[in-house]
């Protein structure tokens, strides 16, 4: 039975038509799953399903939910379905619920507005709901108590509270670690078999897609460009465009070998400590240990990958290796002289690391040029060079970029680019060790897979070390040669990438992998 | 909460603390004797020694500020030089007409702004919005003690419904407050115009949240979802405001007691300062920094009230 | 938006148009009396009438503006070159026990109910235009501090701050390449409000006699004077109150249009 019909779907925006002719459908029980990179017009498929899009947006085509077409009945009819016939669970955990009110009242809304019951029996069917989805706490917590799983479990039961006929999940497991996006994964599709409700699920991470889909629609560019039976989608695909995502996110680097040399960097046994609030008034504040005897070796010319989930110290230890920070114990040096001295930073040990950020809308200073923002780690030398301006070209053509372009402002250059740039500015003082603190997270597949060429081929012209830092375990393995895993401050596992990828020996690394959707090898399939 | 409120307890007891060691030594350092100010210039140096005695003049900084404060503590707040009638007896005469002005003008302030705000932001860029904010716009340059001119001009010179001035005493209340409407709607108006302002643009910003969207995929109407979700949230900001405007009031009083011939605090004060009452003046100065700061320990109560992140974080 | 910049734009040009103008001409010398002709309402000789001195009410307007604008000037330029260093030293050392004292210390100015204050310190040191500016400017300090303070806090969490840091740069050669730069917008826009807020001061404080004093005109004190006259001859208090009225509105109208033009969310939706 078919649940879900769009038909010839055009969305505008002001002038600006954002959706083409998107055509659609799915049954009662499935999961369908929309995907695409950004800007392909994925969640503005589902707000459209919703009626939920932003004012001044303009609608042609047909959504037929059942019998009712979205786009055909009165805003008051559409608050009778949502909740009620159709819930939807959103990307981002930590500001979905409202913060002053409690996670059971907020279940129990849904039921209230819908459901001439009495507040007691929606309350108490909410702290049936919230037990469902999996959380066994008082339903009179509030939403910063709970962690970002956790709040998702609540949107969760939010949306299912009236065991509605269709579920629209937007991103719902991307602003999550890899173990908990396996139990929410889980968890939803449990939910789908039980109420047999039909799930249409929005995501840009591929692996997903084909582990839990029943049907396929990929986006690009506002329009639907392919779609079909997961199983026959995934051995046959017709459109150039649905191959070329495919082949990005199973994109291997072609990393040259690595030449072995001397030690570069040495971290021993390094500890450092935050206050935490007090718990009495007078009382000693407790500590927090976000770094706990982590000891490693990085020679030169090693690419090493650091993996772990959020809240694991990786940020620590890369503020506490540029010596950012101090430590409380142990010791950093780069070639033997420590990278922090005498309460402060040891500038002529820096000189010879930079890094890489992970979000390349914050990394640069907007108001700044092109040629001022990658020459600032000059600030590093006694001098700056005397060709700066040859410098400034070399480092640009080495990332693949223009002569022309030091002269344009940082808002002119799309993500990838400016990915680019960012390594451009670490490469400038030639350092022995650039830390990519998850350089390619917030990159779509394509572009992601371009920057991770890059990086492999500055490593043939160059004898180039580097950390890599990233939650993405297939990534890490494609550009690493060792790789540390980390967890609650201390690295856990330690070895070659090859051989901790196949065969981990620390509980928590076979977890991680566990957890880590993978893309079926199309061959076997 | 408890221990929220004993924190927020505890810096208001260290503000207080810091504010009156200011005003104290504000006053230290102004010029000019007020015992040889009391007995005139042809006072025998004896006598001004015998008074500067008797005033605790000659004893050190650190005694004096210490007297002070437990006098003020102890309801002794010192004898004023000029009226030579204890500072309370005058401060007690005069704080009900200047608290009761404020409250008037924060409750007239408040009802207008709220209604005002939330039609604003919620029929964002229409006809009623557009109105609403070019009246506040209006609003907020309006000088008060001047919009207070214009108002005695109209309501009480030409239609005579309201007298020009003076204040009748609370024996009878209607009356009081009756007075007390006019110089309360001109210190209430410019400020509603920015209580307003404020709740709008922090509704909108309120409107904007996800959790508003959570809570309109649940099945809310967009009136719910303002009611239920973005009204609560929105007012955090808005009580900042409405701390701050109470001090306001408080002082704008002075003012608007000035083209009103109200007996209030501001006629004291003013009063006290060109009299070089130095006595008086601090003592008023204390008590109008005291109000101010146990409002605003009020306002942060009221936050841990509605936020429940700053109940249970610390 | 841009509506709102011409409007206040040209409020604000006018007003300050005959403040510069009264510098080398005014229709009449206000330090004349001119008692047979005083309170006319407007007519073709005095375009704005007379006062109860029988002087120039227009000529008075365009004296009245200098004081303004001047005492406002200076009193928002206290407020952000004293302002702004400490609140971006406040954010450079965030945490810290100086980010506490400068914060706490703002904390302290604002309890104090800056009316009084204003009207303590001129008493104290006498009425004048200078101590008005004094008393104006030390209440805009904590606006700015705060304000700068935070604004420059998310910039302090930005990624280019850390690369800056990483190569090497002071934090006060952060907060100047760095931070500024990225709030100096925010400041304009505060600017203008805290200079419309200066002038709606300087008129209240002369109005109660602590501001300019005679013979320097003053709009507050044109309404002091004019106050018993009002029933009589109601132009005298309506026109220079017309007058503040104007230049505030101006003003704001200016702050809110630069703010939404400089918003460069704003903008990139125009684009």
């Amino acid at each position: 039975m078919t649940l879900l019909s769009i038909k010839n779907l055009t969305l505008a925006i002001g002038d600006t038509e954002i959706l083409h002719d998107v055509d659609l459908s799915m049954q009662a029980g499935e999961i369908a799953a929309i995907t695409g990179e950004s800007g392909s017009g994925k969640s503005m498929t589902a707000l459209s399903v919703m009626g939920l899009l932003p004012t001044g947006s303009k609608t042609t085509g047909r959504i037929m939910l059942d019998d009712t077409d979205i786009l055909d009945v009165t805003e008051k009819h559409l608050c009778t379905l949502r909740g009620n016939v159709m819930g939807m669970v959103f990307q981002e955990p930590m500001t979905a619920l409202n913060p002053v009110q409690t996670i059971g009242a907020q279940v129990a809304e849904t039921i209230l507005i819908h459901e001439g019951t009495t507040k007691a029996q929606a309350h108490a069917r909410a702290a049936d709901m919230l037990r469902k989805v999996g959380l066994d706490m008082s339903p009179n917590r509030y939403p910063h108590e709970l962690s970002g799983g956790q709040r998702q479990r609540v949107v969760i039961a939010m949306a299912i509270a009236l065991r509605p006929k269709l579920l629209i999940a937007d991103e719902p497991t991307t602003a999550l670690d890899v173990t908990t996006q396996a139990t929410i994964l889980d968890l939803l599709r449990d939910l789908v078999r039980e109420f047999e409700m039909g799930l249409l699920i929005i995501t840009h991470d591929l692996a997903v897609v084909a582990n839990i889909a029943d049907q396929i629609i990929v986006m690009q560019n506002g329009r639907v460009v392919e779609s079909g039976a997961t199983q026959t989608l995934l051995r046959n695909m017709q459109h150039p465009y649905t191959k070329a995502l495919f082949d990005a996110s199973r994109h291997r680097v072609d990393l040259p070998p690595k030449i072995a040399g001397d030690p570069l960097l040495n971290v021993k046994d390094v500890a450092r400590d935050y206050p935490m609030p007090r718990t009495t008034v007078f009382g000693k504040r407790p500590k927090f240990r976000a770094l706990d005897a982590i000891t490693f070796q990085i020679e030169q010319g090693e690419r090493v990958g650091l993996v772990g989930e959020s809240g694991c110290g990786k940020s620590t230890l890369t503020h506490a290796i540029l010596g950012l920070e101090d430590v409380q114990r142990g010791q950093i040096t780069l070639a033997g002289s420590p990278v922090f001295t005498d309460n402060r930073p040891n500038l002529s040990v820096r000189r010879r690391m930079q890094v890489v950020f992970q979000d390349p809308y914050s990394s640069f200073n907007p108001r700044h040029k092109v040629r001022r923002l990658i020459s600032e780690p000059w600030h590093l030398l006694p001098t700056p060079p005397a060709d700066a301006d040859a410098s400034i070209t070399r480092a640009l053509r080495e990332v693949g970029l223009q002569a022309g372009d030091a002269d344009k402002y940082i808002h002119e250059f799309s993500g990838g680019q400016r990915q680019r740039i960012a390594i451009a500015r670490a490469l400038i003082v030639e350092p022995d060790l650039i830390i990519f603190d998850e350089a390619v997270s917030a990159l779509d597949v394509s572009v992601r897979a371009q920057v991770l060429d890059l990086i492999a081929d500055l490593c043939r012209k160059r004898r180039l070390a580097y950390l890599f830092i990233s939650h993405d375990l297939t990534v890490v393995r494609g550009v690493t040669d060792r790789v540390l895993v980390m967890k609650a401050g201390q690295i856990v596992e330690q070895g070659d990438s090859e051989q901790v990828f196949t065969a981990p020996t620390h509980p928590y690394t076979k977890t991680l992998l566990a957890a880590a959707p993978r893309l079926p090898e199309l061959d076997k399939v | 909460m408890i221990r929220y409120a004993g924190k927020r307890l505890l810096s208001l007891v260290l503000s207080l603390i810091a504010a009156s060691i200011v005003i104290f030594a504000v006053i230290e350092v102004i010029p000019g004797d007020p015992a040889s100010f009391m007995l005139g210039v042809n006072a025998r140096a004896d006598t001004l020694e015998a008074l500067r005695d008797q005033m605790g003049l000659n004893d050190p900084l650190h005694v004096r500020y210490f007297n002070w404060v437990t006098g003020m503590l102890t309801g002794d707040f010192g004898t004023s030089w000029t009226y030579k009638t204890p500072v309370v007896d005058l401060v007690n005469d005069r704080i009900w007409v200047s608290l009761p002005l404020a409250v008037y003008a924060l409750i007239l302030s408040t009802l207008i702004a709220f209604p005002a705000g939330i039609i604003a932001a919620s029929r964002r860029g229409g006809p009623a919005d557009m109105s609403i904010m070019g009246a506040t716009q209006l609003g907020v340059a309006i000088p008060n003690f001047w919009f207070a001119m214009i108002l005695v001009l109209i309501f009480a010179i030409n239609l005579r419904w309201f007298s020009a001035g003076g204040f009748p005493g609370w024996d009878n209340p209607a009356l009081a407050i009756k007075s007390l409407t006019l110089p309360a709607i001109a210190l209430a108006l410019p400020q509603a115009a920015i209580l307003a302002r404020v709740m709008r643009s922090s509704l909108l910003d309120t409107l904007g949240e996800d959790y508003i969207r959570t809570a309109r995929a649940k099945g809310l109407t967009r009136r719910q979802a303002l009611w239920r979700h973005a009204v609560r949230n929105a007012l955090i900001p808005v009580l900042t405001i409405i701390g701050l405007q109470f001090s306001f009031l408080l002082a704008g009083g002075i003012i608007i007691e000035q083209v009103f011939f109200l007996p209030g605090l501001g006629r004291l004060i003013f009063q006290s300062i060109s009299g070089r009452d130095l006595i008086v003046v601090e003592s008023v100065v204390m008590l109008l920094v005291f109000v101010v700061i146990v409002v605003n320990f009020a306002v942060d109560i009221a936050y841990g009230a509605v936020d429940p992140r700053l109940r249970s974080k610390s | 938006m841009t509506r709102n910049i011409i409007f206040g734009g040209v409020l604000t040009t006018l007003f300050t148009g005959l403040a510069i103008l009264s510098f080398f001409y005014t229709p009449y010398d206000i330090q004349s009396l001119d008692i047979p002709n005083k309170l006319h309402p407007p007519n073709g000789a005095n375009w704005l009438g007379t006062d109860h001195f029988g002087r120039d009410i227009l000529s008075m307007i365009m004296m009245g503006a200098r004081t303004s604008i001047a005492v406002a000037v200076l009193a928002v330029g206290i407020g952000i070159c004293v302002g702004i260093p400490l609140g971006l030293l406040a954010a450079a050392r965030r945490g810290s026990l100086l980010d506490e004292v400068i914060m706490r210390g703002n904390d302290l100015v604002f309890a104090f109910p800056s009316l009084v204050i204003a009207i303590l310190i001129t008493a104290i040191f006498g009425a004048s235009a200078i101590n008005a500016i004094i008393a104006i400017g030390i209440f805009n300090i904590p606006v700015f501090a705060r304000l700068s303070r935070g604004a420059a806090l998310p910039i302090w969490e930005r990624d280019f701050i850390l690369a800056a840091r990483v190569s090497g740069k002071s934090s006060f050669r952060i907060s100047i390449e760095h931070i500024l730069p990225n709030i100096t917008n925010l400041m304009i826009v505060q600017g203008t409000i805290q200079f419309s807020l200066g002038i709606l001061a300087e008129a209240a404080l002369s109005y109660i006699g602590l501001g300019a004093q005679p013979p320097t005109a003053s709009w507050g004190r044109m309404l002091a004077d004019a106050q018993t006259l009002t029933s009589i001859a109601p132009h005298t208090a309506l026109i220079p109150g017309l007058a503040i009225v104007l230049m505030v509105l101006g003003l704001n109208l200016l702050g809110d249009g630069l703010r939404d033009w400089l918003d460069p969310r704003l903008r990139r939706g125009r684009v």
